[in-house]
């Protein structure tokens, strides 16, 4: 722990695992990644920022949530699969718990119309949360110019959006012919 | 074709199956479980999902914990847990092999190129969702100013997600949307 800068030799325990990500879990309201960055590079040292953007970028593209799969991959280097069952279980364990009794809450008070209006604008500015994840992920390829990238992000976009292709055909289709053209692009 | 079976295995292997084309996370693929839910197996309205979808954006933790609360309206607490499991387990799978090799080929044209490849698609996945449920979600005025202040906020500035989300409830409670 002394050392400032590299990273924590010692393996942390199972339980330090399930604990450090029930942590990120619960102060990630609208949003983890950023506690999940905080959590494991700069409080409890287990990977260094390098590391932790390669594993985010990682669990960006795999299928799943992004988190989920950081978990996955973060509990797996540090305590091989029960590491993995620990982070993946202190990452769920404390949202589902408070998913469910908001559910439970829901179903007792839905038929209030300031609930019904209160969840109706909620939804509104959900949306937007989801437009400005898309801007932001948008963006390096518009700085870049990247072309090729832009073509395959306005293709998915007319499929899946304007055309409503279902999600498993629209990502069996367009996922080997965005790789085909990113292998072509690194001759 | 499903209506001899329990909503539980639907339920759980609709999850399952759709869990493995969730490129971009959760968010990306909430169109498609719109359609699944609403449309292929009838469970709810239309309506009913938005309230679930924003409930589920304001819960801390994962995204993916908006099909824990369409499970648990479909079927209960067993429902609940059995679409949460079938949502993160297969791409957990996925996640802990691809992740025990993934570094070691960093360099490797191959590697470079799936994620190169993959990128894109997944940022045009968020893009047509955030299109098709801002379709479904605003349909009037203020919801539609809602959610451009939020999106403009958010990309503009730190602030807090909550802030918008409370935001948008108190406008919504006080009989305006």
């Amino acid at each position: 722990m002394s050392s400032p800068a590299d990273v924590v030799e010692t393996k942390p325990s199972l339980l330090d695992l399930f604990l450090a990500f029930a942590g990120i879990a619960v102060m990630g309201f609208g949003g983890v990644l950023p506690w999940a960055r905080r959590m494991l590079v700069e409080r409890r040292r287990w990977l260094t920022a390098d590391e932790f953007a390669e594993v985010l970028s990682l669990g960006q593209f795999l299928p799943g949530g992004n988190i989920i799969n950081v978990a996955v991959v973060v509990g797996g280097r540090l305590g091989g699969p029960f590491g993995s069952v620990a982070t993946v279980l202190g990452l769920m364990a404390a949202p589902t718990i408070i998913v469910i009794l908001a559910g439970a809450l829901y179903l007792r008070y839905r038929h209030l119309p300031s609930v019904h209006g209160a969840l109706s604008g909620m939804a509104a500015a959900a949306v937007g949360l989801i437009i400005s994840m898309g801007v932001k992920m948008l963006q390096p390829f518009i700085t870049k110019r990247a072309l090729v990238p832009l073509l395959f992000v306005s293709l998915t976009f007319v499929a899946v959006g304007l055309f409503r292709v279902p999600l498993p055909l629209a990502v069996l289709v367009l996922a080997p012919l965005g790789v085909a053209a990113a292998w072509r692009g690194l001759a | 074709m499903s209506d001899d079976h329990s909503p539980l295995s639907t339920l759980f292997f609709s999850f399952a199956f759709l869990s493995l084309f969730t490129i971009g996370g959760v968010n990306a693929a909430l169109p498609e479980i719109q359609r699944q839910v609403v449309h292929v197996h009838g469970w709810m309205t239309d309506q009913r999902f938005a309230d679930l979808f924003a409930i589920a954006q304001a819960a801390p933790g994962p995204n993916i914990i908006v099909v824990t609360l369409v499970g648990w309206e479909v079927a209960g607490i067993p429902g609940a847990l059995l679409s949460t499991v079938a949502m993160f387990v297969p791409t957990s799978v996925a996640a802990y092999i691809v992740g025990h090799f993934w570094h070691r080929f960093r360099l490797a044209r191959w590697r470079i190129a799936i994620q190169a490849g993959i990128t894109p698609i997944t940022v045009g996945l968020v893009a047509a969702s955030a299109f098709l449920l801002a379709r479904s979600v605003d349909t009037n005025v203020v919801a539609v100013l809602i959610t451009v202040a939020s999106a403009v906020a958010l990309t503009a500035t730190r602030v807090h997600p909550l802030v918008f989300l409370a935001t948008g409830a108190a406008i919504g409670a006080a009989g305006f949307v």
